[in-house]
This record gives C-alpha cells, sequence and structure tokens, in this order.
C-alpha cells in the first residue's frame, strides 16, 4: 500500500489523427479529452504505442476523506435514518443523494487482507475471542482504508497494442520512439562503447541513476534521465560485475581480484579482500547485505551498514557465475552447472532448498518482484518458468532456438531474456500472472552480444549491457506506474535522500530474519513453546493446565459409599469418552464429505433424465 | 478372718456413732432451747440426715425461701405449704376487693409477655455484621461492573475523566433546530402553514399524499368478491374431501386409486407430447417419491400388518398372496438404482461405453510410459473391470506370448485372480442391462403426478412390471445383441498391449541409464508423444463428471522427474534469430565449452540429484540409539553379532517424522533444518487469554508498520491505550462520571458506623435480605 504523496499526472499530447495499420490505445479519460485535445495537440502523426510517461514530479498532497467505515463495504446501505427524522430533516429539504459511506470493491479489499479467515481456529475463550474479534475488525478496517486509498495511484500503466491481427514483436523500437513524446523518446539511446568490451550494467533502486561496468576495466555512473555524468573512470582491472548499494553514492565493483567501493566521484573508498574473485553481486536493500558469489565457489554476504561480513557459504557446487535474488524474501538464487538452482539465507549454512531445473548446467535465473515466478535457462536450451510457492513445478517451458545467457524480470512481471545479440521480452497477463511464453512481446537486436540485462525501476526502459556498449530500449508497460515517493522516489533531493537513508538504517532487517517464507516470522515458535511447557511440566511435576480429574463429592445418607463414589467416577469417565468418539466421528464424517465432495465433480453424474435426450 | 470381721464392726459402730453424733449437733445448733418436743423432732430429724444422705436430696438447702406454717424465729425451715407461691398471692387480700382487679390484670399482661432471649455472643454477633455488610457492598459495587468491563476492552482510555465531545452533528441537522423568530419570518412561515405547503420537504403537499395513498373503492370491491370467493371454494373442497375420507368401503378407494393412477398415466403421456422438460420433470418427481418410498421402508416384512399376514398365511390364501405382494414390492423398492446410471450409460451406445473406458487405459499406459515401476502400479491399477476385460483376450488365448519378459510374469498372478471376477463382471452387466432396458423403456411411456403420491406411484409400478413381462424376451434378445459389439471392441486392445509391452522394456531401461542417448530419446519421445495426445484428446471426451477421472488424478500426484525435465516444450518461433557470425573470441570459447556441456548434458544430472536427495532424506531422520554391550552376557570378540533377541532389546526405535515436504516434489530437496536464528526472534511464549497458538498468530497478522498501511489506518493502529493530560490531577472515577446518581459511598459507610445489636431473629432476616 503506498501512502505516499502521489504525483500528479501530466496528460500527454494526444494525438488526433489515427494510424490506419494501428489501433489507437485508448485510456481511460480519452472521452473527455478527445475533442479538446485534439485541437491542441499537433503531435507527431502515427500514435503506434502509449506508454506511461514519466511525471513532472508535480505533487500532489495526501487527502483522506473522513469516511465512515461500514463493516460491510459492498453492501450498499440504506438511507441513513435519523432518529428523530422529522427534526433532523434538512431545513432546504435537500437530502444526501450518496447516503453511508461509498462502496468499496470487494476485490480491492481482499487483495489488502491479511488475515486468512478459512483457517478454522480451535475453541477459544471469551477473552481471547474478543480480542480475535478486535484484530479481524481492525484488519477490516485498514483493508477498506488502503482499498479507498487506492484511488490515489493515479498512474496507468502502459502498453502496446496491435492492431488486431499485428505482431507486436515486430513493431521496432524505431516506431516507438517515433511514436511517443520527445520525453520518453529521449529515453531510448544507445551508448557506442566498442572498446572497453562487453558491460554490465545496474539502475539504481530509484531508477533515476545507472551504473556500468565494462569488462576492461571502464567504470561510470550517470543519471541517465538527464545523462550527467557522475564519474568515470578505469579500473585498469578486469570487472565482472558492478551494483549500486542502497543508494546513487556508493557503489561496489567485482574486479578481477578483489571486491571494491567507489563512491559518485569515483574516488575507491574500501578494497574488500576478503571477497575474492567475485562473479556477481546483489545487493539486499532492506537488510543492508552485499550478496557476492566468487569464483572459489563460496557465497559472501557482507554488510554494508556495518562493514562486516555476515555469513560466508561454501555452496560446494564449484564455480558461482548465476545469483540473482528474490525480492520478496531476500533469497538468494544459485545457478549450478549440474543443473540445479539452489536457495541461500545467510542463517543457514546448507542451502534452504535445491531444485533440478535443467538437464544441462543452469545458465541464468531471474525471479519476479512478487517472489512468485522464477526464470531459469540452461544449457539444454530450454527456458522455463518455475512456481516459486511451495511446489517449485515448471509452469512453462520453452526451447529457445540459442538458449538465454541472461534473463530478468520487470516490475510488472515482463521477462526479457537476452540470447547472443537478441532480447527477447515476453508479458503476462496481468502483474502477478506469469509469463506466457508463447509469443515474445517484443524483440530487439543489438550490435553486439548480451552481457547484461536489467529493467529500470519506475520507467519503461530496459537496459541492456553488450559487447558494443548500452542499449536503452523503450518496452511499454515493463515498470510499476506509481512509486512510493517516501521509499524510492526519483526525484529526491539530496536532503530527501539523506533523510531516506537514516530511516532506511532505522529499518534494517537483521539478516539472520531471512528465510523462504518471511511470513513464518508472524507465527508462533511452535517448537520451543512445546519445550518449554514440558520442561515446565517436568519441573513442578504435574501439568498446570491440565484439567482436573473428577473428584465426586461426598454426599449423605449412605449415598457416598466406595461403590457408588466408583459409579460416579465412571459415568464421569464415560461420558468423557463419549464425547471424545463422537467427536472423532464427526471429524472422519467431514473428511469423507470433503473427499466426496472432491470426488464428485457437481452436476456431472449421468441422471435419470438423460433417457429422454435425444 | 477374725480380725478382719472385728475390724468391720468397729466400722460400723464408729459410724452409727457419728450418724448418731451428727444429727445432735445439728439440732444442738437449731434449736438449744426446744426441749419440749425434742424426742419427737430428733427422730425427725435423724430421719432426714439418712434420707439426705442419698443423692439428691442431700445438697438440699435449709434456707427460707418463702413463708411456711411453722415459723421459728431461730430458725428459718424449708418446709413450707409445698405448693409454689404465686404472685398474686401475695397481693390477694384477706377480702377480695374490685380496686385490685385492674392490677392484676397488669399483672397478667406482663407476665403473658414472652421471655426476653438472650444476646447473641460477641463473635457470632460480629460474624453476622460481616457477612451482612459484605453482601450489602458487594451489591453496591457490582453496579460498576458493565464500567469496568467497558473500560477493560476501551480501544483507549482518556485521563482525567471528563465529560465526552458529543459528536459533530452536520451542519444541516443543527441548523433544524432553527425557529423563525424575526417578524417576517413567522409571516411566511405562518402563510405556509396553513396553505398546508412543505416547509421542509418541497416534494409533495400533504393533499397530493393523502390522494396517493386512497385506493379506489371499485378495485377494492373486487379484490374482497374474489377473496370470498377463493374461501368459499376452499372450504367446499375442504368438505368434500373429508366426506370422501370417510368412506369405508374399500373397492370404492380402490378404484378412485385406479382411477388417478390413469388420468395420472394420460396426463403425463400427454404432457411428454406436447411438453417434453415438464415431463422430464414430472419423473424427477416420480423418481423422488420413490426414493422417499424407499427410506421410509414402509414395505418391510416387520410392520404389524405385515406380521398379522404372515401369521394368517398359513391358513388364508389371499393372505399369502397379500404377503408375497408386499415382498415383491419391498425388493422392488430396496433394488439399488445407481447400477442402472451405468448400464444406461452403456445404453446410450458403444461410442459412448468406449469413451467410457478409455481413461482407465490411458492411465495405465502412462504409467507404464512412466517406467518406474510399472508392475507395481499395475497392480493397483488392474482392479477395475475395464481392465479386466482388456486383460483377458491377451491371457487365454495366447498365455504363452506373454512369459517373454519378466515383467509380464509378474503381472499375471494380479490378473489370475481378475478372470472370475470379470467373468462375474460381465453377467452382472448383462443382467443390469436387461433390467435397465426394463426401466428404460416404462418411462418412456411413464406417467403420474407427484401430487398422486406414493399410492398412484405404487399402482404405476404395477403397471409397468406388467409391462416388462411382456418385454422380457426382446430385451434379453437386445442384450445379447449389444454383447457382440462388446467383444469386438475389446479386440483392438491386445494390439495396443502389444505395442505397449514392445516398448517397455526400453522405457525402463533409459529411465535407468539417464538418457545416454538424448537423441534417441527425442525419437522415443516422438513415439509417445503423438500417443498422449491422443490419449488426451480421448480422455478429454469422456465426461469429467466421471468418478474415477479424479482418483487418477490423485495417484498422480507424484510427479515424474524425467517427465519434468524431459516433456517437449515447443520450440520458439524466432523473429530474430541471434547472429553468431559477430561473436568475439571469448564468447566463441564460451560456446565450445557450452557445446561439449550440451553433448554430455544430463548424463548424470537427475541420477546425482535424486541420490542427493536420498543421502539428505537419511541425514535428516532420527537415529536409531543402539545401546548393545557386545560381550555382555554372551561371547564376545571378532566376528561374533550380539543375538538378535539382544539387538531388539537395546535397541531403542526413534520416533516417526513426520512426512517431508518434498516428498512428492521428485526435483526438490528442501531443507528441513530450522532455522534457529530466527526463531530467536519469533514469539515463543503464548500471552495470557490465548489457548492455542493459531489464536494468538491471527491477532498479530496483520502489520501496524507505515509501510504497509494508510497514514489514517497506521495512526488508528498505533493509538495508545491510554492518554493522560499532563499537569492535571487524575481523581479516581465517580458515579457522577458513568451516568449513576447517587453515591454509593454513603451507603458503606451506614452500616459500618451503627452496628445494631443483632439477635438470632435479625441474623435471619439478614440473611434473607442478603439472599435477596
Amino acid at each position: 500500500m503506498e501512502t505516499a504523496p502521489k504525483p500528479g499526472r501530466d496528460v500527454p499530447p494526444k494525438k488526433d489523427k489515427l494510424q490506419t495499420k494501428k489501433k489507437k490505445p485508448r485510456r481511460y479519460w480519452e472521452e473527455e479529452t478527445v475533442p479538446t485535445a485534439a485541437g491542441a495537440s499537433p503531435g507527431p502523426p502515427p500514435n503506434k504505442k502509449n506508454r506511461e510517461l514519466r511525471p513532472q514530479g508535480a505533487k500532489s498532497t495526501h487527502i483522506l476523506k473522513k469516511s465512515r467505515i461500514s463493516k460491510k463495504p459492498q453492501v450498499q446501505k440504506k438511507p441513513r435514518e435519523w432518529k428523530n427524522s422529522e427534526s433532523q430533516r434538512s431545513l432546504s429539504g435537500a437530502q444526501d443523494p450518496f447516503p453511508g459511506p461509498a462502496p468499496v470493491p470487494v476485490e480491492v479489499v481482499q487483495k489488502f487482507c491479511r488475515i486468512d479467515k478459512s483457517r478454522k481456529l480451535p475453541q477459544s475463550k471469551a477473552k481471547a475471542r474478543s480480542r480475535l474479534e478486535v484484530a479481524e475488525a481492525e484488519e477490516e478496517e485498514t483493508s477498506i482504508k488502503a482499498a479507498r486509498s487506492e484511488l490515489l495511484l493515479a498512474e496507468e500503466p502502459g502498453f502496446l497494442e496491435g492492431e488486431d491481427g499485428e505482431d507486436t514483436a515486430k513493431i521496432c523500437q524505431a516506431d516507438i520512439v517515433e511514436a511517443v513524446d520527445i520525453a520518453s523518446a529521449a529515453k531510448h539511446f544507445d551508448l557506442n562503447l566498442r572498446q572497453f568490451g562487453p558491460y554490465r550494467l545496474n539502475y539504481s533502486r530509484t531508477g533515476r541513476h545507472l551504473a556500468f561496468g565494462g569488462r576492461r576495466g571502464h567504470v561510470a555512473a550517470l543519471d541517465w534521465v538527464t545523462k550527467k555524468l557522475m564519474c568515470e573512470i578505469n579500473v585498469m582491472e578486469a570487472v565482472r560485475d558492478i551494483r549500486f548499494l542502497h543508494s546513487e553514492a556508493l557503489l561496489a565493483v567485482a574486479q578481477n581480484r578483489w571486491l571494491h567501493i567507489y563512491d559518485n566521484q569515483g574516488i575507491e573508498l574500501h578494497c574488500i579482500r576478503r571477497c575474492d574473485r567475485v562473479t556477481r553481486l546483489e545487493f539486499l536493500p532492506f537488510h543492508f547485505l552485499l550478496a557476492t558469489a566468487s569464483e572459489t565457489g563460496f557465497l559472501t554476504y557482507l554488510d554494508v551498514s556495518v562493514g562486516k561480513i555476515v555469513a560466508a557459504l561454501n555452496a560446494r557446487a564449484g564455480r558461482l557465475d548465476v545469483m540473482s535474488q528474490n525480492p520478496y524474501n531476500a533469497v538468494i538464487h544459485l545457478g549450478h552447472s549440474n543443473g540445479t538452482v539452489s536457495l541461500w539465507s545467510p542463517a543457514m549454512k546448507e542451502p534452504l532448498a535445491k531444485i533440478l531445473c535443467h538437464r544441462g548446467g543452469v545458465r541464468a535465473v531471474a525471479v519476479d518482484s512478487t517472489g512468485t515466478h522464477m526464470a531459469t535457462s540452461g544449457l539444454d536450451h530450454q527456458l522455463k518458468v518455475f512456481d516459486l510457492r511451495g511446489t517449485f513445478q515448471p509452469l512453462s517451458t520453452r526451447t529457445l532456438p540459442h538458449g538465454a545467457g541472461h534473463l530478468a524480470f520487470s516490475q510488472r512481471g515482463l521477462l526479457v531474456a537476452g540470447m547472443g545479440d537478441v532480447v527477447n521480452i515476453w508479458a503476462g497477463q496481468g502483474k502477478a500472472s506469469p509469463p506466457s511464453l508463447e509469443q515474445p512481446y517484443l524483440t530487439h537486436r543489438l550490435s553486439g552480444p548480451v552481457h547484461g540485462l536489467q529493467f529500470c525501476p519506475f520507467e519503461d526502459v530496459l537496459g541492456v549491457g553488450h559487447s558494443g556498449g548500452i542499449t536503452s530500449m523503450l518496452v511499454p508497460g515493463a515498470a510499476e506506474p506509481n512509486f512510493d515517493g517516501l521509499e524510492s522516489n526519483p526525484y529526491r533531493s539530496r536532503k530527501q535522500r539523506q533523510e531516506w537513508e537514516v530511516k532506511a538504517l532505522l529499518e534494517k532487517v537483521p539478516a539472520e530474519l531471512i528465510c523462504l517464507d518471511p511470513r513464518a516470522l508472524a507465527e508462533v515458535d511452535v517448537i520451543s513453546l512445546e519445550q518449554r511447557k514440558k520442561e515446565q511440566i517436568e519441573r513442578l511435576g504435574y501439568d498446570p493446565e491440565a484439567k482436573a480429574p473428577f473428584q465426586p463429592k461426598p454426599k449423605q445418607k449412605g449415598r457416598s459409599s466406595t461403590a457408588s463414589l466408583v459409579k460416579r467416577k465412571r459415568k464421569v469417565m464415560d461420558e468423557e469418552h463419549r464425547d471424545k468418539v463422537r467427536q472423532s466421528l464427526e471429524q472422519q464424517q467431514e473428511l469423507q464429505q470433503q473427499k466426496e465432495a472432491k470426488t464428485k465433480p457437481t452436476g456431472a453424474w449421468p441422471s435419470a433424465l438423460d433417457r429422454f435426450v435425444r | 478372718m477374725s480380725a478382719n470381721q472385728v475390724v468391720e464392726s468397729l466400722l460400723a459402730l464408729s459410724q452409727q456413732e457419728e450418724l448418731v453424733d451428727l444429727p445432735k449437733d445439728h439440732s444442738l445448733s437449731e434449736s438449744e432451747d426446744e426441749g419440749d418436743s425434742d424426742g419427737e423432732r430428733k427422730h425427725q430429724k435423724l430421719l432426714e440426715a439418712i434420707h439426705s444422705l442419698d443423692g439428691k436430696n442431700r445438697q438440699k438447702l435449709t434456707e427460707r425461701s418463702e413463708a411456711g406454717m411453722k415459723v421459728s424465729e431461730f430458725n428459718v425451715s424449708s418446709e413450707g405449704s409445698g405448693e409454689k407461691l404465686v404472685l398474686a398471692d401475695l397481693l390477694e387480700p384477706v377480702k377480695t376487693s374490685s380496686f385490685l382487679a385492674t392490677v392484676k390484670k397488669q399483672l397478667n399482661r406482663v407476665k403473658s409477655k414472652k421471655v426476653v432471649e438472650l444476646p447473641l455472643n460477641k463473635e457470632k454477633i460480629e460474624q453476622i455484621h460481616r457477612e451482612a455488610a459484605f453482601s450489602k457492598t458487594s451489591q453496591i459495587l457490582s453496579k460498576w461492573d458493565p464500567v469496568i468491563l467497558k473500560n477493560r476492552q476501551a480501544e483507549q482510555l482518556a485521563f482525567p475523566l471528563g465529560k465526552e465531545q458529543p459528536a459533530i452533528a452536520p451542519i444541516e441537522h443543527v441548523l433544524s433546530g432553527w425557529k423563525a423568530r424575526t417578524p417576517l419570518e413567522q409571516e411566511i412561515f405562518t402563510l405556509l402553514h396553513k396553505n398546508k405547503q412543505p416547509v421542509t420537504d418541497p416534494l409533495l403537499t400533504p393533499v397530493e399524499k393523502a390522494s396517493l395513498q386512497a385506493m379506489n373503492l371499485e378495485e377494492a370491491k373486487m379484490h374482497r368478491a374474489e377473496l370470498q370467493r377463493a374461501r368459499a371454494l376452499l372450504s367446499y373442497y375442504e368438505a368434500k374431501a373429508q366426506r370422501e375420507k370417510k368412506i369405508k368401503n374399500k373397492k370404492y378407494h380402490k378404484v378412485v386409486k385406479k382411477r388417478k393412477a390413469k388420468r395420472a398415466l394420460k396426463d403425463f403421456e400427454q404432457l411428454q407430447k406436447v411438453n417434453p422438460t415438464a415431463a422430464l420433470e414430472e419423473l424427477e418427481k416420480i423418481e423422488n417419491a420413490r426414493i422417499i418410498e424407499r427410506m421410509s421402508l414402509k414395505h418391510q416384512s416387520s410392520g404389524k400388518w405385515a406380521k398379522s399376514k404372515a401369521i394368517m398365511a398359513k391358513y388364508d390364501l389371499e393372505a399369502r398372496q397379500a404377503m408375497q405382494e408386499q415382498l415383491a414390492k419391498n425388493k422392488e423398492l430396496t433394488e439399488k438404482l445407481q447400477v442402472a446410471f451405468e448400464s444406461e450409460e452403456e445404453e446410450g451406445g458403444t461410442k459412448e461405453e468406449e469413451e467410457v473406458f478409455v481413461p482407465e487405459v490411458v492411465n495405465e499406459v502412462q504409467k507404464n510410459v512412466d517406467g518406474l515401476n510399472p508392475w507395481m502400479l499395475r497392480s493397483y491399477t488392474s482392479d477395475t473391470k475395464e481392465v479386466a476385460t482388456q486383460e483377458d483376450p491377451e491371457q487365454l488365448p495366447e498365455p504363452a506370448a506373454h512369459e517373454v519378459s519378466g515383467s509380464e510374469r509378474e503381472e499375471r498372478p494380479v490378473a489370475g485372480e481378475e478372470i472370475p471376477l470379470r467373468g462375474f463382471e460381465e453377467r452382472r452387466s448383462l443382467r443390469k442391462r436387461s433390467e435397465l432396458n426394463q426401466d428404460a423403456e416404462p418411462a418412456g411411456s411413464q406417467k403420474t403426478k407427484y401430487s398422486s403420491s406414493q399410492e398412484v406411484l405404487s399402482e404405476l409400478r404395477a403397471l409397468t412390471q406388467k409391462l416388462k413381462k411382456n418385454r422380457q424376451s426382446r430385451k434379453q434378445k437386445a442384450s445379447s445383441e449389444g454383447t457382440v459389439p462388446q467383444v469386438q471392441r475389446e479386440e483392438p486392445a491386445p494390439e495396443e498391449e502389444e505395442s505397449l509391452l514392445l516398448e517397455r522394456p526400453e522405457r525402463v531401461q533409459t529411465s535407468l541409464e539417464e538418457v545416454e542417448k538424448l537423441g534417441k530419446e527425442d525419437c522415443f519421445q516422438n513415439k509417445g508423444l503423438p500417443r498422449h495426445v491422443l490419449e488426451g484428446q480421448q480422455s478429454e471426451k469422456t465426461p469429467n463428471n466421471w468418478p474415477d477421472a479424479p482418483k487418477e488424478k490423485k495417484k498422480e500426484q507424484m510427479i515424474d522427474l524425467q517427465n519434468l525435465l524431459t516433456t517437449q516444450s515447443p520450440s520458439m518461433r524466432s523473429l530474430a534469430v541471434p547472429t553468431t557470425i559477430e561473436e568475439l573470441e571469448d564468447e566463441e570459447e564460451r560456446d565450445q565449452r557450452q557445446m561439449i556441456k550440451e553433448a554430455f548434458a544430463g548424463d548424470y544430472v537427475i541420477r546425482d540429484f535424486l541420490k542427493e536427495k536420498k543421502e539428505a532424506a537419511e541425514a535428516s531422520k532420527p537415529k536409531d540409539v543402539d545401546l548393545i554391550l557386545p560381550g555382555w552376557g554372551e561371547w564376545g570378540g571378532v566376528g561374533l553379532k550380539p543375538s538378535a533377541r539382544k539387538r531388539c532389546r537395546f535397541l531403542i526405535k526413534a520416533p516417526e517424522d513426520p512426512p517431508r515436504k518434498d516428498k512428492n516434489l521428485p526435483n526438490v530437496i528442501i531443507n528441513e533444518k530450522r532455522n534457529i536464528h530466527a526463531a530467536a526472534h519469533q514469539v515463543r511464549v503464548l500471552p495470557y487469554p490465548f489457548t492455542h497458538h493459531r489464536q494468538f498468530e491471527r491477532t498479530i497478522q496483520t502489520p501496524i508498520g507505515f509501510t504497509w498501511n494508510t497514514q489514517r489506518a497506521f495512526q488508528k493502529l498505533t493509538t495508545p491505550k491510554v492518554i493522560t493530560k499532563p499537569g492535571h490531577i487524575i481523581k479516581p472515577i465517580k458515579a457522577e462520571d458513568v451516568g449513576y446518581r447517587s453515591s454509593s459511598r454513603s451507603d458503606i459507610s451506614v452500616i459500618q458506623r451503627n452496628p445494631k445489636r443483632v439477635t438470632t431473629r435479625h441474623k435471619k432476616q439478614l440473611k434473607k435480605n442478603s439472599a435477596d
């Protein structure tokens, strides 16, 4: 949920003429704006694509209208009747045409709900029940509030749509550039840097800055939107990988021997000799960890906030040169030559999971921003998309003619693969859906084989590093259109950045919390809970929470004889036993019913009436 | 002896003397100078003294207590008249006077009053006080309970306690309290009121409203007449029904029933012609009625009537017949109908039937292709008759052919068991089909209304049975014809099986050798693939309502690793094929390496992975504890093993672990180790009101940080529980604060200040009060 001030939207100049070939993209404001904008915009005639435009930093204040939150938002309430309706009727006679709180769409509310109400809870005491009710009501209220403020996410993602039957993959960059406004067109550029070999590149988290390093030692960082160069140096050593640290002011470069850290002036700040022969770098922004994979087979986590090595894990799988991070849970994915992908956390010496993905070695791994899909490509020329939610099974597979050497996911789930000197992009249906590998969304040929790929955050731009330099491609619909101004603001000033840095440091997540399911932290540690209870029972000699055994009350007039006491005890015992049996029977029945419901496809049994169907 | 006697006599003597002396002394002190009546009195005294020696009279006081007849001035004797002195006696004058009567009365009154009881002892009184005070105080305090409960559950408490701000009312409602004050306003409003114009809501005048509400007179009359007629008809019908019900003529009822059934039949036939869908519904109703009747078990032989008939049956032919009918009906009712569905399907056409049979076969074939362990899977898939029928043809005519492969041999025993079963199944299906035909055909001509209920139904049934008998012969013919195509249908099966047989060994081989021939494998797959596709199509055709389908899915849950990795994925239609000419040196170098790797790709990958997974599973399993001491109680040394008994006694088995998370995921190894570092951050103690960890988890599932919430929600979620105003004194809560009028404090103090004397009677009263 984004609470940040959202940038205002500036309406792009509307093109009045439509090319016959392409369908005119429709925007939601079109109905109102078309007639007025038609005369106003004398832009370039053909409008083939319509992409998200970078807003000009106009900020609208965060206004949340005070609203009465109804418990059931989707139900339209009856006009609210005031108790003394006669006297309370307004003087003018005017009545609220929309009484009660505004309805909120259920699906949107559902998106923000965290409590899984389908799971049944064991019987609870009245007190606990009231607490649970409060928690549930709170959750509902907050999710409704969040759903209401969805309205403030004014920006819409861009898209590219071919006219009926036309393949979007055939649209080349030149067409797109021609169609978009000047500001967006300026985002497509090529840097011809043939001298210093294939380039790796990295965008900063805000998407404003770009750093790239060539194999032959060329390292540069620039504000790529304004094309302002921050620094340019030659480290006189092979550069394997380059990565921004938490802000654009720090730059980690994996050089031939050691790992070096430079600032945005190009001054070398650190040389970290404990990380040697590093091949790949990943930065975990919320943990302030720089993960390095080395030729020696070690995965090292460096805490950049204190400069300590948190963990050095031996993957025992030879040279590591395929690495990516899962942005959802900060788990590092390593690809190995035996076709497996292993998942690592600094808290564990062994991999959290190992997945056999390919028959040959793994060449590239990428994980999407929601952490549900992982794309891998291997030496067997296959590209697979795996489901990471527990099953780790491939969702779709595709054999590529040349195999993909590099993979990357965009913020909205577009998948790019670099194959030789060609870049292919696949798109899914929605944000959380896996990319369908049926047809590429876009393709582009570069002047050299691809060496590095990354989608720019919050911009519909794909950066490709290749042997001929750097190419910045326009990919409509790649990035998240709305950014969180407090979290990663592309337009932030220096002061704001410093402020953010302090806050981010204060909220740093400890490295040991990285695990496969981050929500597991919100669960009670059952094992130690049970252990403690066992210890307590041992210490006390009895279970303090256990139900006291039934003790019959003494009765008078000879009814308290031993026999009758025993009888009474037995009665109670039997009753309890019967209850137990009853419960277990009920459970069994429920299970059976569920089974039956599963096995019996509803309404599909051959019915007795089928005999009349002719 | 004599000495003893002497002593005794002496003692007795001396005692006698004492006795004699004692009264002497006594008399001396009492009456020294009374000489005249000495002898007599002395004697009496002596007697008295002797009497007084025993028991009660001994301590008789010789004090004078009342007036006696004999009064001596020296001695006040105890002897009186022997009667009690009454107060009135004292007052009684010699002569009775009326003057004293009043006094007497007063005295009587005084006397009639009961005696004042003794006060309770101090402890008791105090206890009673305490109890009373407690009950009263708790009663007074109990009125605070709701307040306390409210405060405990309140999301936020603000101190010092003050009056709550009234909720801000919308401006319009505030304005509505406004009244016309200026003369002009008043004039306008009076004008409006006079003309009955709406003051606030300008939509409708009261006149308009009234006119709207009024109802048309004619309409109302018509409505009433309708209602009357309906009521009258209803009553007529009721009366008629009652009259008919009372008729005791059995024959009459029989005729009525028959008539009803006939009419229902006719109606149904007509309906079927006119409106088939409605007819279907009718039929369903009939079906329902049948089910209900069957459930009611009315036609069991356990009823009262049935029992009586059973007794009569011996002698009465009619009763016997009735009983037989009853039994037949029962049989008919309790017949399982579900089977009918099955055979119905068969009747639907040979095509359909084949489709029905296909899924099992498909399943089987797939399993074989999997090559994991075909014969093991086989044994449990072959429990259906379809498999049996399919296997049978190849098994019976040419049993020798199958001994070629070992796998087949393993299969056979299972199949052998199926043979007799199969025969049985076939017979049963035959029978069912004929039955079904009987069922189905009458259905075509069937009839009846649900409203005519069960009697009509049973009547119908009788009719249909007659029809059945007629058609029985025809049916049998039809069914025999039906079997012929079935046999024909079965013939293609062996061929398929054979092709399977040819292929299976190779499949197994590939899985064992782990894809050494990658190239070959592809063509195998190509071979396999079309079949897959075909089968897929077939199974798609079959209605997935077939109950077996989901079961199959379940069985197939274990995904085959081989399949997972070798599935032929569609290759990409490439728009831009990467150019390889302009590759740089290192690229070429890497490509070379890649090519080599590609050539050997997947050689041992799968096997290694499975091995690794096995090892991981082994490592995570808890180990058995071995406490065997070699040589203890038996010979020990090199080459000697401890006995089995000993081993079994001293080996502590580790408890069974829960199944691994990756049990059904062949391509995954999930680490089951606990992350201790993360666990240190987890909650490990359940807070108070919760009894189960899941309850507590639910309360902490929603994040409260502003990263995940809107600003307002964040503020609400993080509001402090208690708010205090700095610099203000927080006074204890008072009754006025929560809307109570009287102060409870004074009540308590009253009780405590004047504790009255409490007697037992009071105590009882108090108890009663407190109980109230």
